[in-house]
């Protein structure tokens, strides 16, 4: 997995350099919204993207309230008005999916550093109340009615060696992507026995997620 | 606007595959007189009475529905065009021809909004039913090819709404594939049957029937 990210690195550079100058933030948006929809893990939360978002909405909703007021044409609002409503719509899409993904997996993200560092701060904020909620919530309806070794919210009984409890992400799923360039032959396993598959640029590739979560990361690859 | 899906099934609904799509540029001629408009996706415009400007397939579709301007259908709606597509699709029993990522949602919309616009509407309605058609016999004979080891899957020239429908089948195949391939599940399966012996030692099962 890792020659996968080395090869690609010095691309990877380029190409966002590439994408920052030819994209929109209104392109960035709809493909973060689309790989955070399409991953099965919750990714990098996009600080400045959405902060930039946030401060265009609001922009033209501001001179949209200028435009009713000086009278301009109701045909040049109302297109004014659904372009704001498209971007409002992608950035709750955005949010919102991050949000469940947080409900179904907050035990695990609350105790996986990686994880939790992907998430805002606000978002860090709603898990811990979600994790406090759900706790007291266990422990008032059931937990505290279980004999001493059966208590915890992690764990199954007390000698269980992990937290068994804890629902995970499936990575081992397969998503659909597609890469933006000729990424070259691309080792799918670790292991070592598969053979390597050519990633074409913009052909579409089923491929699990283990194995190509770097070059999602990197933005080589778009989840689809 | 377009719903939440479900997260449970696809990845996309589709009306979020058609709000996608409504991102696509098409080229219309207005017949008024607009200034540019600055939107957040974009600059469009100016609009001035027939001169042809390219803007993204939801504007268009408001323009049109006041009346503003007609679209012209994009190049490959043409019933020229889709006859050789359709004759390409069923020559090969294989490859797929290279149309855009949203065919379905784009000539949805058009047809939806724009009949009008479109020469031989009903011819080129037929043709693009046909191709969905043969490509979906198609990926539904190619997904077979699916097997143990099947590592990967190329879905070379599938559209938007193509990829989402065999979206739940190929990734649960190519799921249960893997892992009844990987050590990891053998060694699972062979520790959750070393463990259900003891089970009895730790009492959950009395606790069921008392609790019956």
């Amino acid at each position: 997995m890792d020659s996968g990210s080395a090869e690609g690195s010095g691309f990877s550079a380029m190409e966002d350099y590439e994408s920052l100058i030819a994209t929109t933030d209104a392109e960035l948006l709809k493909r973060s919204w689309r790989n955070e929809k399409a991953a099965p893990e919750i990714l990098q939360f996009e600080t400045s993207l959405v902060q930039r978002s946030r401060e265009q909405i609001q922009l033209m909703e501001e001179t949209l309230e200028e435009f009713t007021r000086s009278g301009i044409d109701p045909l040049i609002v109302s297109l004014y008005q659904m372009d704001v409503d498209r971007t409002l719509f992608l950035l709750r899409s955005y949010l919102r999916t991050r949000l469940q993904k947080i409900e179904k997996h907050m035990f695990h993200v609350q105790k996986t550093t990686e994880l939790w560092n992907r998430l805002s701060r606000q978002e860090q904020k709603f898990a811990k109340r979600s994790v406090e909620d759900i706790e007291q919530h266990f422990e008032q309806s059931v937990l505290s009615k279980l004999p001493d070794r059966y208590k915890s919210h992690l764990k199954q009984s007390i000698i269980s060696e992990e937290d068994d409890m804890v629902p995970e992400p499936p990575l081992d799923t397969f998503v659909i992507c597609r890469s933006k360039s000729f990424l070259g032959s691309f080792q799918l396993d670790d292991s070592g026995e598969e053979k390597p598959v050519d990633l074409e640029a913009d052909d579409l590739y089923a491929l699990r997620y283990m194995s190509i979560k770097p070059l999602v990361q990197s933005g080589q690859i778009d989840l689809v | 606007m377009a719903s939440q899906s479900d997260p449970h099934g696809s990845a996309f609904s589709a009306a979020e595959l058609e709000f996608l799509a409504e991102d696509e540029m098409v080229e219309i001629v207005p017949n008024m007189t607009m200034d540019t408009l600055n939107l957040i996706c974009g600059d469009f415009g100016p609009f001035r009475p027939q001169i042809a400007t390219q803007v993204p397939l939801w504007l268009a579709v408001a323009l049109k529905k006041r009346g503003k301007c007609t679209i012209r259908p994009p190049e490959w709606m043409s019933v020229e065009k889709l006859t050789q597509v359709l004759e390409a699709e069923r020559d090969s029993e294989r490859f797929f021809q290279p149309l855009p990522f949203h065919y379905v949602e784009i000539s949805r919309l058009l047809f939806d909004h724009a009949r009008d616009d479109i020469p031989e509407v009903y011819m080129v309605r037929s043709l693009i039913e046909d191709i969905k058609d043969v490509r979906f016999h198609k990926i539904g004979t190619g997904l077979e090819i699916i097997s143990e080891r099947t590592h990967a899957l190329k879905l070379k020239n599938l559209s938007a709404m193509e990829v989402n429908i065999v979206r739940p089948f190929v990734v649960r195949a190519l799921q249960t594939f893997y892992k009844l391939d990987s050590p990891e599940m053998i060694q699972e399966s062979d520790r959750r049957a070393n463990r259900r012996p003891q089970a009895p030692d730790h009492g959950p099962r009395r606790q069921l029937r008392t609790g019956r």
